[in-house]
């Protein structure tokens, strides 16, 4: 009888997400150029307060142990705080995302009574400039502030994320330095070409140079959280922590602030959507029985890669940075470190990527001249 | 971690901040405390971890539910889940 | 693929396939995953 690698069986898919994110608002108050979800506006389509409590009780009979909560910015939606006390009341724990700017000294100290509460605040840069020219003016202050209210108030670890651009890669010492003043941990993630990081990947994300650079880096640093983020990076030389494999669809997925379901938070297009929770049966069906979910957990070929050594390191890649830079699935991840991707992109003609959907920005407007 | 060794022949449980979740392969163990994911990965070891507190030892339990060629490498993936704190002494 | 296995976890392995259909040689029955190994775990 053959081994089976735990791996494989992952791949097959499991009865209950293990890592499911949910995306509860497309409203933000930041405006954040490379955002996967285009949020800034709220969507008037969002589910209600009875109709998250329900999906709260879904979880809890699928036994999902714990729920990211994003979005936007999740907080600002009223009934926040209500959702996750009543998730934690339902036993699924609540770790959420936040750009910091309503967690006041009061909420930290709130937040440092919940043993089933995670937090992570949001900043990409070590310095106000290099963060607030991708986040906004403001925002580097906010999540500062954030973080020294819920050192204060006890909190304990929580996690400062950071998502690496060709900007901020030269800033990794630092970012370990902020963290480390916090008794924070630190979580660096990779940059898709999703949402409003379709218009600025090509400028934003890490030259490959770079990329040796930050697998070097994190190969040193094992306490380093990556979410299995860089995995495509393991094509380089000994493994880095995680998963090592695109869990879309089999170990993680999406729920969408309109109770749409997707393969993962990066993939917000039509033809990586599952269903919708609002649909009969609810997000268990979609999860155990949708088309899409079944076809990727159907064992895959490495296509294009199959030729290639690394195959078995990098699992070809981000299924998302493929799809919206207008590479084949079945091939090598655009920043694939052998070059594979580079050399496949120039063949792709302009314009011809998948676009991401009309997302929630809030528009830019001009202010009125004055004569 | 505990400090404690395993002894099999105390009563063990798996710890109340513990979920255990069925799954094809056998089950996942999640501890809701530490944070820490683990999977158990036969059926049987799932059932004899699920049903450990019933007996007056662990040893007991893997006495009843495990074929005697299996034992040994039962009761070393029960040290290991106490390791852990994914069980504990009662 | 690295998974924090405690190194006794190494030797959990069943030492013969007879008695448990689920075993194999080699085959691990505890393994521990880091949650913060998987995507999109915040």
């Amino acid at each position: 009888m053959p081994v089976e690698k735990l791996t494989d069986q992952l791949k097959g898919g499991l009865d209950a997400p293990i890592c499911l994110t949910w995306e509860l608002t497309y409203g933000c108050n930041l405006a954040c150029i490379h955002c996967l979800s285009s949020s800034g506006r709220r969507d008037p389509r969002e589910l209600s307060t009875a109709e998250a409590r329900a999906v709260i009780d879904e979880l809890h009979d699928m036994q999902v142990f714990y729920v990211n909560i994003g979005g936007g910015e999740p907080t600002i939606r009223p009934d926040f705080y209500e959702l996750i006390d009543y998730s934690v009341e339902r036993g699924v724990g609540v770790k959420f995302s936040t750009n910091g700017s309503t967690i006041t000294a009061a909420r930290a100290a709130r937040l440092a009574g919940s043993d089933y509460v995670d937090v992570q605040i949001s900043i990409d840069g070590a310095d106000e400039a290099t963060n607030d020219a991708v986040r906004g003016r403001g925002s580097y202050a906010a999540a500062r502030r954030a973080m020294d209210h819920l050192a204060a108030a006890g909190f304990g670890p929580f996690k400062i994320s950071v998502v690496m651009t060709r900007q901020n890669i030269p800033q990794l010492d630092r970012f370990q330095e902020l963290a480390d003043g916090y008794g924070a941990q630190l979580r660096l993630t990779r940059l898709r070409p999703s949402g409003r990081g379709a218009d600025t990947w090509a400028q934003l994300h890490p030259t490959q140079e770079q990329q040796v650079q930050l697998y070097r880096w994190l190969v040193d640093r094992p306490g380093v959280l990556t979410g299995d983020s860089f995995f495509h990076l393991s094509a380089l030389g000994e493994p880095l922590p995680g998963l090592n494999l695109c869990g879309a669809g089999r170990v993680v997925c999406l729920i969408d602030p309109v109770g749409d379901v997707y393969a993962c938070p990066f993939v917000l297009h039509p033809e990586f959507k599952a269903g919708s929770v609002r649909d009969p049966g609810g997000f268990t069906v979609l999860w155990r029985e949708s088309e899409l979910f079944t076809d990727l957990r159907r064992p895959t070929s490495a296509g294009a890669c199959a030729s290639c050594g690394s195959y078995d390191a990098c699992q070809g890649g981000c299924m998302a940075a493929k799809f919206f830079t207008g590479l084949p699935l079945d091939g090598p991840d655009p920043e694939c470190v052998m070059g594979h991707g580079e050399a496949l992109l120039a063949g792709v003609p302009a314009g011809s990527a998948p676009a991401p959907g009309p997302g929630h920005s809030v528009p830019v407007t001009l202010s009125s001249r004055r004569r | 971690m505990t400090s404690e060794p395993f002894d099999p022949a105390t009563r063990w449980e798996l710890d109340p901040k513990v979920a255990l979740r069925p799954e094809p392969f056998g089950a996942l163990a999640y501890h809701y405390g530490t944070r820490r994911l683990t999977f158990l990965r036969s059926k049987l070891l799932a059932d004899v971890v699920a049903g450990l507190g019933g007996y007056d030892s662990a040893g007991a339990a893997i006495e009843d539910r495990v074929p005697a060629p299996s034992r040994p490498a039962y009761e070393r993936a029960l040290a290991s889940l106490a390791r852990s704190e994914f069980i504990r002494a009662c | 693929m690295q998974l924090m296995t405690d190194p006794a976890t190494e030797e959990a392995q069943s030492e013969a396939p007879v008695g448990d259909e689920d075993l194999v040689e080699e085959e691990l029955l505890v393994e521990e995953i880091s949650i913060d190994g998987m995507c999109g775990v915040y």
